[in-house]
């Protein structure tokens, strides 16, 4: 596919902005672990932050697919910072589009798709991840609050957000009807980070551990009809693996760029290590790989942008990314050679930031349940 | 895991199995309780090669009268079987070790007499510095020089990626000593740490993983060094020497990259058993059980050929063509059977308080030194 005019001037800009102010501190927030405030500002203010929200909300009133492009410039530039704004788009700000309503769209997308609020998603827990379904956080009905009590995992920006979409059971004999979701501001008490994961990598987005212990919500802030919140959980995936990808493809995209350049450069026996075949071969695969999962994600992109059914191609492309991201990333070390094991050089941070595109959003195990069950 | 009644090993002695009942003992009171803080601090603490060397585990495979401990290779393993079953990649007794291989078999009796003892009893930690900044596959590259002024050797020129760096007394330096190019020009310097002025220890470097090994820049400047450091007293031997010792090295990087496939899969099994997923244990979806399967036999593949290894090597007929390939295979296989067990911990396999991930991390520079595997592949080719 070939980007249109308008996609081509926001990747530009989006690359300009992230070159500039992104890629050079990556390392340094790596190694302290600091949450690049000002620089998610600037993002939000190029719209980075509602890409697919209507201007009439605040958002940039883009599509899917210049979505794709979007993620695919922050994560070249640092993998961490994409998925913060990867989870702000999707699910956050998707799942508000879809579901929200006028009211809580006012209150809660405009400033999340502005980047005035950040964006949380809590859906798993500690003893659960690829089932959705499962849960054990519940929200009890009294009066006009709900009262919501349980634990939930791994949840990105769970310290730094402002608002979380919240999965809880409101009626635990329902099953998977049973489930609602709401809009949980974080500042509401009983809402409460219980602890900060240490990761391979991405250090720069925390992932927290929340509890709600009576933390009270009320009424207004249910999505939907109580019973809907798997539906709706699962309704922002879609375009969250979309986001994945194209996270991947960055990622891999700068690994790839470190690697080439480094290869044109370091002598080995007399010649750049690039003229020697097995670099170049492993290049030229590296290229190809990127390239192929670039197409199969905006061919994702682009068939929901059309309102088609895209759920299998969009894992797919999830699937396919994040796997050739991490391939692509280990090749990216090994043409470094002992450097590229040091945080000297980029592919290393890279390297332990890509990991996690194969779990999060869905593991590629859970991609291929969904690509098996549309082909049944 | 049900137990195999197949039995590869011959190595595997009741005598080896007694040392490493007292290995066990030592790495769980003296190794496993320290990691975090090394990690941090970027290196063991340094008692910890004395306490090593007087439970005569530092020199198991050197002959007594230098103070060593007369036993073979399948110590040394041991060893290594063991530090890995509990993470352990700070404590690098294989460079170690390799040291007192090169001083052992190549040195003179002179050197052999001054430093395998001192070596054996943790007195002296041992580090071997090939790579510089400029190149590591291409050893006969080598730019520092030593020239020879009276009774000594001035030394010049910087090293890179040397394990054991901050803590190492005695560095085998590979450096010119003549004019002729290629090969034949270079030495090995034992080169004595201690007040030794020009000699300077870099930054330790930052380090995807192996947080707590002490890998660091070295510098040369202007560094003396008496006539008789040059390893077997002969100039221009050094290329022989260092492609003579690599097998032995290659096999330790084996070892490890094995008994690490060893732990994965156990450690990954243990945690599918009890992982619940969609109402029954993750070890029972079919998907975990294939590719916990593969990657089981995969490890007894690996094994089984590393056991051949290692007896070749006890026994003195390990070749380098066959070390480059064990080399090659058992690393490349370690990160790709990590890969797919941290897969399996889900979300938690990202975790560092899993022991996975820190597996993961700590994995991925096996494929690059000892030689890359690139090189292994060129080595192995050449035998074509
Ligand atoms: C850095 C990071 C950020 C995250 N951010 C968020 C967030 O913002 N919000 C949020 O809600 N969650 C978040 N997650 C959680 C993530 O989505 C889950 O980790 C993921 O869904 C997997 O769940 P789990 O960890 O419980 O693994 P499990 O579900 O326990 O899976 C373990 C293994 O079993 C496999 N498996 C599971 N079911 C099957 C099956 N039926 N057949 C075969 N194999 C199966 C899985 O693929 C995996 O390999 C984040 C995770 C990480 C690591
Ligand atoms: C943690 C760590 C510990 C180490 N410990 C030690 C130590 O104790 N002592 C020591 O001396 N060194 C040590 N090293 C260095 C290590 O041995 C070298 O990094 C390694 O030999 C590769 O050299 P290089 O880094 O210079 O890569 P380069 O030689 O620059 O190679 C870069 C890339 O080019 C490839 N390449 C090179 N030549 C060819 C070719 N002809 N054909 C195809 N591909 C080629 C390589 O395979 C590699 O992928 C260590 C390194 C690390 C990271």
């Amino acid at each position: 596919m070939r980007l249109t005019d308008e996609q081509r001037a926001v990747q530009e800009a989006v690359r300009a902005y992230v070159q500039a102010e992104i890629a050079p501190h990556a390392a340094e927030w790596d190694r302290t672990h600091h949450f690049p405030k000002e620089q998610l500002r600037g993002l939000a203010d190029l719209g980075c932050w509602g890409i697919a929200v209507p201007p009439e909300w605040d958002g940039a009133g883009l599509d899917y697919s210049t979505l794709s492009v979007v993620l695919e410039e922050i994560a070249a530039g640092d993998g961490a910072t994409s998925t913060v704004v990867s989870v702000n788009n999707c699910p956050v700000c998707s799942i508000l589009m879809a579901f929200a309503n006028a009211a809580q769209k006012e209150r809660f997308l405009k400033p999340l798709a502005r980047g005035d609020m950040l964006g949380a998603f809590c859906l798993t827990e500690p003893h659960v991840g690829s089932e959705a379904g499962g849960l054990r956080t519940t929200a009890r009905r009294d009066g006009d609050h709900y009262v919501l009590n349980g634990v939930k995992q791994f949840v990105t920006s769970g310290k730094n957000a402002d608002v979380a979409i919240v999965m809880a059971v409101t009626d635990p004999d329902a099953g998977k009807k049973g489930i609602s979701a709401f809009v949980v501001p974080t500042a509401t008490p009983g809402y409460t980070v219980a602890r900060i994961e240490e990761k391979l990598g991405q250090h720069a987005s925390d992932t927290a551990q929340i509890l709600f212990e009576d933390c009270r919500v009320p009424l207004a802030n249910r999505l939907g009809e109580e019973g809907m919140g798997l539906k709706i959980a699962l309704s922002g995936l879609e375009g969250g693996r979309i986001g994945i990808a194209s996270q991947s493809i960055g990622m891999a995209r700068a690994a790839f760029a470190a690697a080439l350049a480094y290869a044109k450069e370091r002598v080995a026996f007399g010649k750049p290590i690039f003229e020697h075949q097995a670099v170049q071969f492993r290049l030229a695969e590296m290229a190809t790989q990127i390239e192929a999962a670039r197409q199969l994600v905006h061919h994702a992109a682009a068939l929901k942008d059309a309102g088609e059914p895209c759920l299998k191609e969009a894992a797919m492309a999830k699937l396919f990314a994040s796997e050739m991201a991490e391939r692509v990333c280990s090749a990216a070390i090994q043409i470094h050679g002992g450097y590229g094991y040091t945080a000297d050089f980029p592919v290393e941070r890279i390297y332990r930031d890509v990991r996690v595109c194969q779990i999060y959003e869905g593991t590629s195990e859970v991609q291929k349940i969904l690509i098996g069950r549309a082909l049944a | 895991m049900a137990p195999s009644t197949f039995q590869p090993t011959s190595w595997r002695t009741p005598d080896i199995e007694e040392y490493r009942a007292q290995v066990r003992r030592f790495v769980a009171t003296e190794v496993a309780p320290h990691q975090q803080r090394w990690a941090k601090q970027q290196h063991v603490d340094r008692e910890l090669w004395n306490k090593a060397g007087a439970l005569g585990m530092l020199a198991s495979d050197v002959p007594s009268e230098y103070g060593g401990s007369d036993g073979n290779v399948a110590h040394q393993t041991v060893m290594i079987e063991e530090l890995t079953a509990v993470g352990d990649t700070a404590f690098s007794i294989s460079v170690h070790a390799i040291v007192q291989q090169y001083i052992l078999k190549q040195g003179t009796e002179e050197q052999k007499r001054r430093y395998l003892p001192k070596l054996a009893s943790g007195e002296m930690v041992g580090a071997i510095a090939m790579t510089e900044p400029g190149g590591g596959s291409d050893l006969q590259g080598v730019r520092t020089r030593a020239e020879r002024q009276g009774d000594h050797w001035v030394l010049n020129g910087a090293k890179t990626f040397i394990s054991n760096g901050f803590l190492a007394d005695l560095v085998v330096v590979v450096a010119r000593t003549g004019t002729e190019p290629g090969a034949r020009g270079i030495s090995l310097l034992l080169v004595e740490t201690k007040d030794r002025p020009g000699y300077r220890v870099g930054r330790v470097l930052e380090k995807l993983g192996q947080k707590g090994q002490d890998t660091c820049e070295l510098f040369f400047e202007d560094v003396h060094v008496p006539a008789d450091a040059v390893l077997g007293g002969e100039t221009g031997r050094g290329f022989y020497q260092l492609m003579t010792e690599l097998p032995y090295e290659r096999t330790l990087i084996a070892i490890s990259a094995v008994a690490a496939v060893e732990r994965a899969v156990q450690i990954t099994a243990d945690y599918a058993r009890e992982r619940m997923v969609f109402g029954k244990p993750l070890l029972e979806m079919q998907n975990t059980r294939f590719v916990l399967a593969d990657a089981k036999t995969k490890a007894l593949v690996a094994r089984t050929f590393l056991d051949r290894c290692i007896e070749a090597l006890a026994e003195g007929r390990m070749d380098s063509v066959t070390a480059s390939m064990a080399k090659l295979w058992t690393t490349d296989l370690q990160c790709e059977v990590i890969d797919d067990c941290l897969q399996l911990f889900g979300g938690y396999g990202y975790m560092l308080e899993y022991p996975i991930a820190q597996m993961y991390a700590d994995a991925r520079v096996q494929r690059i030194y000892g030689g890359a595997n690139e090189i292994m592949k060129e080595l192995i080719a050449r035998s074509l």
